[in-house]
């Protein structure tokens, strides 16, 4: 799988800067793409937070991921971020 | 490369170097998440660093591993780290106008195109001379490679020595996305991408098998078709 990813993405990258060249995207696909990040990363942090496998679970990590949005609406560095929410994760699940 | 250090004497280049190297500390910082996460997640130290060096983009690299982690059909994890990897399309189209200046041989080009991600697109695009650019993009390509993937490197070692669940490092993943996913949710539009896609996900996880529903929530990209921000 690292092959077949490591493969597509650079011929992604290549794509877009030796094949195509100045071609322009339509505007609907250009908007269409740059919204993939916003769509894709809110599924994966949810999925990430309430479920294990296939069941909705509600667990330690809520406590992370409350303090991780605070901490990342408040601009903190990302290893700042992920280093809160996790001890508050490790806490709540000390407890 | 000589001559970059021998012109250090000129500011703009030196502030577009030290742009680049302040963005490589970052980014080696953020390596290290990534590193301890994958190797959390169960992927081998040999997995987690061929992730940061061959597919060298961070989303997709988080996203693959959590999908895996979370016992996901390879699939799954692919299809959905493509999708991810795909912005980088965009970014070589953006940056092929300058390609010339940058890279003047087609090998040299082919060779370019690894480096085509978030920050280099961003650091040379900023730049306003071609000359500028081609420093921006090559510095930023190359600094950034190598703190990735020594950060990468880094954090694989130490995670592979602790255990996940007592540290709470299962939250390292949706953390480390929440800060990728902030600058999205400025726009409306991402906004209602993010929350679609979020419910789209969330709806389908008890009956589609793991991993998929993120593909699933690739659909919410349709609320650009007519949109306007």
């Amino acid at each position: 799988m690292i092959i077949a990813l490591a493969a597509s993405a650079y011929l992604l990258k290549m794509f877009g800067l030796v094949v195509l060249g100045s071609r322009q995207l339509p505007k609907v696909f250009d908007r269409c793409l740059g919204l993939i990040p916003a769509a894709l990363l809110s599924a994966l942090v949810l999925k990430d937070t309430f479920s294990l496998g296939q069941s909705l679970v509600v667990d330690a990590r809520v406590a992370g991921f409350a303090v991780a949005v605070i901490a990342a609406w408040r601009r903190a560095p990302l290893i700042v971020v992920v280093v809160l929410a996790a001890t508050a994760t490790a806490l709540v699940r000390a407890i | 490369m000589k001559r970059i250090f021998a012109s250090l004497n000129e500011p703009e280049l030196r502030r577009v170097v030290v742009s680049s190297l302040t963005l490589g500390a970052a980014v080696g910082v953020f390596a290290l998440s990534f590193g301890v996460a994958s190797v959390s997640a169960g992927a081998s130290v040999w997995q987690t660093c061929a992730l940061s060096l061959f597919v060298f983009t961070g989303a997709s690299q988080f996203s693959a591993m959590s999908v895996v982690g979370a016992g996901g059909s390879l699939a799954a994890a692919f299809g959905g780290a493509v999708l991810l990897a795909a912005r980088n399309f965009v970014y070589g189209l953006a940056l092929s106008s300058s390609a010339n200046s940058m890279a003047k041989s087609l090998p040299r080009r082919l060779f370019a195109a690894h480096f085509v991600i978030d920050e280099t697109t961003a650091l040379a695009l900023g730049q306003e001379s071609p000359r500028l650019r081609k420093v921006a993009f090559w510095t930023t390509g190359i600094g950034l490679f190598t703190f990735w993937n020594l950060g990468t490197l880094i954090g694989a070692l130490a995670g592979s020595a602790i255990d996940p669940q007592k540290f709470g490092l299962d939250i390292a993943f949706p953390a480390a996305f929440i800060v990728m996913l902030m600058p999205h949710l400025r726009s409306k539009l991402g906004r209602q991408a993010a929350t679609l896609g979020g419910a789209l996900c969330l709806i389908s996880i008890s009956f589609l098998p793991v991993g998929v529903p993120i593909l699933i929530a690739a659909m919410a990209v349709l609320v650009g078709v007519r949109g306007d921000n």
